[in-house]
């Protein structure tokens, strides 16, 4: 059923019971072309990219849990592709583009609000490397621009802009086209668009093991449910990538930390934009339905645990308050954790593994939901042709042997 | 939070102490290949489970030492010095 003005107002005579399932619940098949182990965004969009693009239907997702139960309903849903290199601005505003029309290509309104995002400069120092960030953005072709004290101070009137307060704003760069989606609609959108295309969507369904053929080649999963033979398989299963590596016998290059972000009361409309200081890591912006959504540093140890600790909790809101002084009196409604797959150069890997027949889509780290769109084309391109698309190209894990690493982390320094 | 037990200062809140990251990760030879020597600085198990881990007491008595920990339950199974084995801790 298409989703439209006039489908509410129809429904709207049959008091609303007229909408289908969004998706359907099928039971697993013996076996299909693809199964995807992961219902992320990730993995759900790569499910629809192969439907969609390559004409490959007869693929699964399988997840553990519930669809989007993963990071991809847990982050905090910023987008933007101000990345510094070009490797990463490539993939992160085909990202963005493809954001841009996602509503309308899924039928499904994800809700994309590009209200911009804007970094501040606390110090001289940050200034001079904003003004170098931004020219090398501008030369990729991303539409980041410095902007004043007096603009910031426009864009956001909530920030504390006084001369003496703990942290003075000097001024910062924006991406105008940055800004957030709602995060379940981007899982549920990919979902049901796969699901009409005729991908079978498994959810409750944990993925214990793989198949193997005699050359140690991978020809299926075993779950939960019983084994599912496949004739290539995926892996788009974010922190728990290294567990699933570990069954199909490789390592990787991965460290899995929990990330919290935490929501206040829902208020009326204060923050219009995204706000990230590099000072103090936090990240502020204002949900459609009127909460300060927060969020800051990962916990700095390797946890499975979905739940951050308290003393990076009490930093990050010490962070948000010297910021916004004014949201003091907000009371923290909730705060949570996803399990991030961490890797050296914060770039993810989009390829294949070493073992035959195993892909993988991970490493996205703090930052992953931005990238869904690309993530699960090129995953799919890979999967439907065995080749790399040639924006995943410089994101394999042979650049762990040659050193050859796209160092987001060490570049423009923003997390998420 | 987590109280951690650092060996020479006692049981301490876990905002004093800074993680290391995956211990007893041996250095391979000069020899070694380039895929060799990326598996030693970037691959790790990363197990969920016990992970055996340094961590260090950055804001008490500054030294580095083992801890086994479960990476799910947060529990410490054991802390040991930098130079015991994790046989020689018993763990
Ligand atoms: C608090 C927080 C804030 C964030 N903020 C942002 C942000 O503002 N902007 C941004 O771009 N990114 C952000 N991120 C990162 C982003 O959420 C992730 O990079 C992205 O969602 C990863 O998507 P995914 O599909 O790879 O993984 P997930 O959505 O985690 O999906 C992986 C799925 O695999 C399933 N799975 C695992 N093991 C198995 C198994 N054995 N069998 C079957 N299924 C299995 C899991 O249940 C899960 O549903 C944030 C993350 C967190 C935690
Ligand atoms: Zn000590």
């Amino acid at each position: 059923m298409k989703y439209s003005a006039l489908a509410l107002l129809r429904g709207a005579l049959a008091a609303q019971r007229n909408w289908a399932q969004a998706w359907r619940s099928p039971e697993p098949r013996a076996s299909y072309d693809v199964v995807i182990v992961g219902g992320g965004g990730h993995g759900l969009a790569a499910a629809y990219y192969l439907a969609k693009n390559h004409g490959v239907t007869n693929v699964a997702v399988i997840e553990r849990g519930w669809l989007g139960g993963g990071n991809t309903g847990r982050n905090t849903t910023v987008v933007r592709s101000n990345y510094l290199f070009p490797e990463s601005a490539r993939l992160y505003d085909f990202a963005l583009r493809l954001y841009e029309d996602l509503g309308r290509e899924l039928n499904f309104n994800v809700m994309l609000s590009q209200r911009g995002h804007l970094m501040l400069a606390h110090s001289r120092h940050d200034l001079e490397s904003m003004s170098r960030w931004v020219n090398t953005m501008q030369m990729h072709g991303i539409d980041a621009a410095l902007v004043s004290r007096e603009e910031v101070g426009a864009f956001a009137p909530a920030l504390d802009l006084s001369p003496a307060a703990r942290l003075p704003v000097l001024g910062g760069f924006r991406q105008a086209r940055a800004g957030t989606a709602r995060h379940d609609a981007v899982a549920w959108g990919y979902a049901r668009a796969a699901s009409a295309l005729g991908v079978d969507l498994i959810q409750e369904c944990e993925v214990t093991g793989f198949l193997k053929d005699g050359a140690g080649g991978v020809t299926g999963v075993e779950t939960a449910r019983g084994p599912i033979r496949a004739g290539r398989v995926a892996l788009a299963a974010a922190g728990h990538s290294s567990v699933l590596a570990r069954l199909a016998g490789f390592r990787l290059p991965v460290t899995s930390y929990a990330l919290q972000a935490m929501v206040t009361e829902p208020v009326k409309p204060r923050l219009d934009t995204v706000v990230i200081s590099p000072g103090t890591g936090v990240y502020v912006s204002q949900s459609d339905k009127g909460e300060m959504v927060i969020g800051g540093s990962l916990d700095l140890f390797a946890s499975y645990a979905q739940r951050g600790s308290f003393a990076v909790m009490q930093s990050v809101l010490a962070g948000t308050l010297a910021l916004f002084p004014s949201f003091s009196r907000l009371r923290v409604m909730r705060q949570w954790a996803g399990i991030v797959d961490v890797v050296h150069d914060s770039s993810p890997i989009i390829g294949p593994t070493p073992v035959p027949g195993l892909y993988i889509n991970c490493g996205w780290g703090t930052g992953g939901f931005k990238a869904i769109p690309a993530g699960g084309w090129t995953l799919a391109h890979v999967l439907a042709t065995g080749r790399n698309h040639e924006l995943a190209e410089p994101f394999q894990l042979e650049r762990f042997a040659s050193g050859r690493f796209i160092d987001e982390a060490a570049a423009a320094g923003i997390a998420h | 939070m987590m109280l951690i037990t650092c060996p020479d200062c006692g049981p301490r809140d876990e905002a004093e102490f800074v993680c290391g990251g995956a211990t007893h990760i041996v250095r391979p030879p000069l020899t070694a290949s380039d895929a060799e020597w990326g598996e030693y600085l970037f691959y790790r198990d990363n197990p969920r489970g016990l992970l055996r881990e340094r961590w260090r007491h950055a804001y008490g008595c500054g030294q580095w030492f083992n801890v086994a920990r479960h990476t799910v339950t947060h529990a410490i199974v054991a802390v040991y010095r930098m130079t015991e084995t994790p046989g020689g801790a018993g763990a």
